[in-house]
């Protein structure tokens, strides 16, 4: 297993360890409800730095992720970023990314890290004819630091050169913290304000003991398991859950992400892998939805738990996240469910769950189950 | 963290704690750190059966579901309904307040001693 460079700042704050997608990750420190109500109160510094990072520059760079990515990339403005996924000609998805753009010719994508090297390849295949632009895959180069939770600008401000008031969400800027250049984006997982910190790997360990100092009471080490409950509340697809190449964008929710009707002097003649399934799928009816649930009491509708009409015998959809939502105090779940009986699908239908051999009602929402006060 | 001397403990992370005919059961500390915050737990229901290393409930954490077995068989005379309310209990106090169930019993299993136990879980 693979480990970042923090795993001895790990190990000293007697983390849990747990494999997550290749990587021995720290999955708690100590109570991740605690952890959890950290980000949502305080603040929570997660390290992330198994994400993958593909630097890709060059006069065609803007051309190139359009091409290769279902939301065009050369409409980011320099300094901000946008979601995006990059799909196959299946229209099905291979990893969700955020798509920075550093510089006029110069972005970063950020993957997910079990996906790193799926996304590589996918690009460095769908490079070939485009001349001017290079990729680089930067993931180990790199340590990302998630600061997170409603302190998170009052805990980095006063150690970076930079004015954060000026950085949006899903805004990216160059600044110096203490001395380390780094990237800043104001991202991040949780459904919180936050950072994510790109910082070198030899500065990963420095810059982490900086923010925990700096943080104080106000801030807590938060592994995996909080990070999971906290983008789950916030509604956020997991790769390998919500996503995964058994489904499109259409099913997940996320049609707004891909772009179609594209300018067909993008350099692309308007083309982006994909677009023919895609615009196939967009004009029929999903035969599975990506739905919210919420229940009551205490037992969560946890992943891969089966899911029937009220009475029902025959399965017509299955959990892929599912916890007692720390936050709310109730089961919150994300499934996917047939589509052939809509009235299923809207928000305040009843649904029913097996829980380990019993049933259980649960109410068809709508996400985020949880959205913070600005 | 210490496993206390005067309990007795099972391979599955259970401890007894023997008081005359009644055994109360409950389920490690170390049983605890593994699962994480626990939220929900299902215990058997006072007047059933328990069997020795059979399942009997569900301990449900944030992360994980963990079948509770038995470390011993009898009958179910009282369980912790603090726990209902209180689940993480377990973990702030997994050998006392965080009891699980009580169990009236005839024969006492084969289980570990604080020594054993000990060893098992790698403490020193």
């Amino acid at each position: 297993m693979k480990q970042t460079a923090l795993f001895e700042q790990h190990q000293a704050l007697g983390a849990m360890f747990t494999d997550f997608g290749g990587w021995n990750m720290p999955i708690r420190y100590g109570n991740e409800l605690d952890e959890h109500r950290a980000v949502r109160n305080s603040a929570g510094l997660f390290d992330i730095s198994h994400m993958a990072e593909i630097r890709v520059t060059g006069t065609n760079a803007g051309a190139f992720l359009d091409f290769a990515l279902v939301n065009p990339s050369s409409a980011i403005a320099v300094t901000k970023a946008k979601y995006n996924l990059i799909c196959n000609e299946q229209g099905s998805v291979i990893d969700d990314l955020i798509v920075y753009r550093l510089a006029e010719q110069e972005f970063l994508v950020v993957a997910n890290a079990g996906n790193r090297f799926n996304v590589v390849a996918a690009l460095e295949e769908r490079i070939k004819g485009f001349t001017d632009v290079l990729l680089t895959d930067e993931s180990d180069d790199w340590a990302l630091i998630a600061l997170q939770g409603p302190v998170a600008a009052q805990i980095l401000q006063p150690l970076c050169d930079q004015d954060l008031t000026g950085l949006k969400y899903y805004a990216i800027l160059e600044a110096n913290v203490s001395g380390i250049p780094v990237l800043v984006g104001r991202t991040g997982y949780t459904g919180e304000d936050g950072f994510e910190i790109f910082t070198p790997v030899s500065y990963a360990a420095q810059m982490w003991q900086l923010l925990l100092n700096a943080g104080g009471e106000r801030l807590l080490p938060c592994g995996l398991a909080s990070r999971d409950t906290l983008r789950l509340e916030a509604g956020m697809p997991l790769y390998g859950q919500e996503l995964d190449l058994e489904h499109n964008p259409y099913q997940a929710g996320f049609a707004k992400v891909v772009k179609l009707d594209r300018d067909p002097a993008d350099g692309n003649n308007g083309n982006f892998v994909g677009k023919a399934a895609l615009e196939a799928l967009a004009a029929t009816t999903p035969d599975v939805k990506l739905i919210a649930l919420v229940g009551e009491g205490r037992r969560a509708a946890r992943h891969g738990y089966e899911l029937f009409a009220p009475g029902g015998q025959t399965a017509i959809g299955v959990v892929t996240s599912g916890a007692l939502s720390p936050t709310l105090g109730y089961p919150i779940a994300m499934a996917y469910i047939s589509s052939s009986d809509p009235s299923l699908l809207l928000a305040g239908a009843t649904i029913e769950v097996d829980i380990r051999g019993s049933r259980q009602p649960l109410s068809v929402t709508n996400l985020p189950f949880y959205k913070r006060q600005k | 963290m210490a496993n206390p001397t005067n309990l007795q403990y099972s391979k599955e992370h259970e401890w007894v704690r023997i008081e005359g005919d009644t055994a109360v059961v409950g389920i490690t500390q170390y049983a605890a750190n593994a699962l994480g915050e626990v939220v929900y737990v299902d215990l058997p229901k006072v007047g059933s059966s328990t069997v020795f290393m059979k399942i009997c409930g569900e301990v449900e954490s944030t992360k994980s579901v963990s079948e509770l077995y038995s470390p011993i068989s009898g009958e179910v005379i009282e369980v912790n309904d603090g726990l209902t309310s209180n689940p993480e209990d377990i973990n702030g106090d997994p050998f006392g307040t965080g009891w699980l169930f009580k169990v009236k019993y005839s024969e006492l299993p084969d289980l570990m001693d604080s020594a054993a136990y000990d060893a098992l879980t790698g403490e020193a």
